[in-house]
Order: structure tokens, then sequence, then C-alpha cells
């Protein structure tokens, strides 16, 4: 195959990887990552600086729509940052130590967990009626976001469990140079209660500045090849620009399931890749 | 609960940011498109190989060296230069909201913003 088909085949694919990035608030590494690595058989470092470079197109592809519609919750999105920042340097600064093979089997592990996480069934989101949080009233996390049915306005709890757990999610993305919107959707899904379209474009909103941390470690290592690079950030462009205009008006629990199914496909063969060996 | 004039001030903000955000992506866009046509015009026809590492060239991992390199017409330098954009814009992002939130006296987010800022381009510089 040559550049040309190449560029072309990875852009396609780079598109299927921001569309869905862009509706799940996952980011698009956690297709192209795969798709490298698995069909066009590139070393797992290419693959991983070019996914960084699809993590922050998604991100700032989708959030520039989602920001002006009112989906972003801003302020939980600076809050939460300071913990996955911290956690994706100390993150960055361990993986020239770590074997690939390792990286890419806790990375399948991480895809299996998060797909079990986002498929549990939860209540919807926490209505102004709820009681009020004492720590989220006096950060301002409370807000509102657009439905179908007008503005809708949410409440915000536990906000240090969740700081924890970004913290965590901010590690895994140093060192696997994944977003990891999963650990980012949960947190703010599962522990805070935000509303799930709301957790996903302010999880769109983070994966863009966690991964950007991480962006300048991984450059001067040498793992971002401008040759894969370009038809991955093209091709995710397009995808989570087209995927952004969608949010508003899909069901959300179609869109968990969907997603669910392939984490679980590409975890799996991550994870036998990584413990086997194969190619 | 933000409600009344913080609500309309969150707009604003909202807008601003969502402004800022298209212009970045469809420069580096832009940018990463010129470099590209470049690089499939001389090298289109050549077969790519990513399955051994070796790690790029100096002249593509500084930003210094970047630019330099765009400068001087490799169609791989200006791509690298559009990336560096791209990476850019995140924190063009918290830079804003910082600003976003001085100007609606929100001193707790201020402190936030500037933080996450301060610990993205110390990581960014390394």
């Amino acid at each position: 195959m040559n550049t040309l088909a190449f560029s072309a085949t990875i852009a396609a694919a780079a598109f299927c990887a921001g569309f869905l990035g862009s509706l799940t608030g996952l980011g698009g590494g956690f297709i192209v990552t795969p798709v490298l690595t698995i069909l066009f058989g590139a070393d797992i470092r290419y693959a991983i600086g070019a996914s960084l470079i699809a993590i922050i197109a998604t991100s700032s592809g989708a959030a520039a729509a989602y920001v002006r519609e009112g989906f972003t919750n801003l302020r939980v999105g600076m809050l939460l940052e300071v913990a996955t920042v911290t956690g994706a340097v100390i993150g960055a600064s361990l993986v020239a130590v770590f074997p690939a093979r390792l990286l890419t089997v806790v990375f399948g592990l991480v895809l299996l967990v998060s797909a079990y996480l986002t498929t549990r069934p939860r209540a919807e989101h926490l209505t102004a009626d709820a009681p009020p949080d004492r720590l989220a009233s006096r950060l301002r996390l409370d807000s509102e976001y657009p439905t179908p049915a007008g503005p809708q306005r949410y409440r915000t709890r536990r906000v240090p469990g969740a700081f924890a757990l970004m913290w965590v999610a901010g590690v895994l993305s140093g060192l696997l140079g994944i977003g990891s919107g999963a650990v980012k959707v949960l947190a703010m899904d599962q522990v805070m209660y935000l509303p799930f379209k709301v957790s996903t474009a302010t999880s769109n909103f983070m994966i863009g500045v966690t991964a950007a941390a991480s962006a300048g470690i991984y450059l001067r290592h040498g793992y971002v090849d401008p040759g894969l690079a370009m038809p991955v950030m093209l091709g995710v462009l397009a995808g989570s620009t087209v995927g952004a205009r969608l949010l508003f008006g899909t069901p959300t629990r179609r869109l968990r399931l969907l997603f669910a199914a392939v984490i679980v496909t590409i975890g799996l063969d991550m994870i036998y890749h990584g413990a086997f060996g194969g190619r | 609960m933000a409600t009344g004039p913080d609500r309309t001030q969150d707009v604003r903000v909202q807008r601003a940011v969502g402004t800022l955000l298209r212009v970045g992506v469809l420069l580096a866009a832009l940018v990463v498109l010129a470099g590209a046509v470049l690089y499939l015009v001389r090298h289109g026809g050549d077969v790519p190989d990513y399955r051994v590492f070796r790690g790029e060239p100096l002249d593509l991992r500084g930003y210094g060296a970047i630019v330099r390199d765009a400068f001087s017409g490799s169609g791989r330098g200006i791509v690298q230069l559009g990336l560096l954009i791209l990476v850019a814009t995140p924190v063009a992002r918290v830079a804003f909201t910082a600003v976003a939130f001085a100007v609606e006296r929100d001193r707790t987010y201020v402190l936030i913003a500037l933080l996450v800022l301060a610990l993205l381009l110390k990581s960014l510089a390394g």
C-alpha cells in the first residue's frame, strides 16, 4: 500500500473515531490506537503519538459546539482538570520506563472495566428539587443544559470522590497516551451525577487539555510522526464536527450500548496481543 | 445555582470560548492540510512503514526546530507545525477561561484556571 492509499484509509477510520469520540466523550484515541496497531501493524509508540493528536482534535473540534450550546460545564471541567493534569504529568514521565507490551495489556483492561461501568443502569440526573450539596454549591457547580423539552437545571454532588477518580484518570492518560475519557465520563456520570450529555461534553472538553499536557513530552520523545498524525488529525476533525451536531437529538442509552460493545472488542484484542505477542 | 445575570455572563463566556476554539481548530486544520498536500505530492507513491519505532528526527521534535523546518518548505515540517497549533488550542482555551472568570470576578476559578495553565505550560516546556 502506498502513502496515498495508506493516508486515505487512516483518515476514514479517524473520521469514525472522531464521530464516536465526540458523541461519547471518550476521545478518538480509543479507536485510533488499535486501528493503527492492529490493522496497520504500527509500533504502539507511533500509535500513541497519533492517538494523542486524535484526542486533542476530537476535543477541540467538538468543544467549539458543545461549549457554545451549553452542554459543557466549564467550572466542573476546570476544577477536575487540576486533578487530571497533575496525574497526566506524573503518568507521562513514567512512560519511557514502561515496556510497550505491558502498556497494551493495561490499555485493554482499562477498556473492559470502562465498558462494564458505562452500561450499568443509573438515574438520569439530579433535578433542582434535590437538596444542594454544600461543596458543590460553594464551588457553583450546579448549572443547566439544553434538552428537547427546554433548558433543564441539574445539581452536582460528591466532588472529592470525583476529584480522586480524575487524578487516576490523569495518570492513566499520561501513561498510555489516551485521553482516558471513559474514566472521566464515569467520574461525572456515576459519582457526581451530572446528566449524561453534560458528562460526555465536559469530558470531551477536558480530554484535550489533559492530552495537551502529555503531548509535549511525547513530541520530544519522537512519538509524533507527521505522516501518521496528518490523516488522523484531518479525519478526526471532520468526524467530530459531524458528531457534535448530532448530540442534541441522540438517545444516550443507545450510544452507551454501542460504544461499550466497541470498546469490549478492542479491549480483548489489545489484551490478547499484549499478553501473547503475535504479529 | 447559576441564575439571572450570572447565567447570562456564563453564556457570554461560552460563546467567546466556543469562537476561540473554532478559529484555532480551523487554522490548525488549514496548515496541516497544506503540509499534507505537499507531502503527498512528493511522497504519495512511497510505501510507508511504521512497524519499527525509530523515533522522529530532531528537527521534528523541538518547537523552534519544527518552525524552522516548516518555513524551509518541508511538507512534514508544515504538518508538524499545524499539529503544534492544534496542541496549543487547549492551552489557549484554559488561558482564555481564566480571563473570562476574571471578568466575572469569580476569584476561585481564576486561581483554578491559572493553576491548570501553569501545570500545562510547565509540562509543554519540559
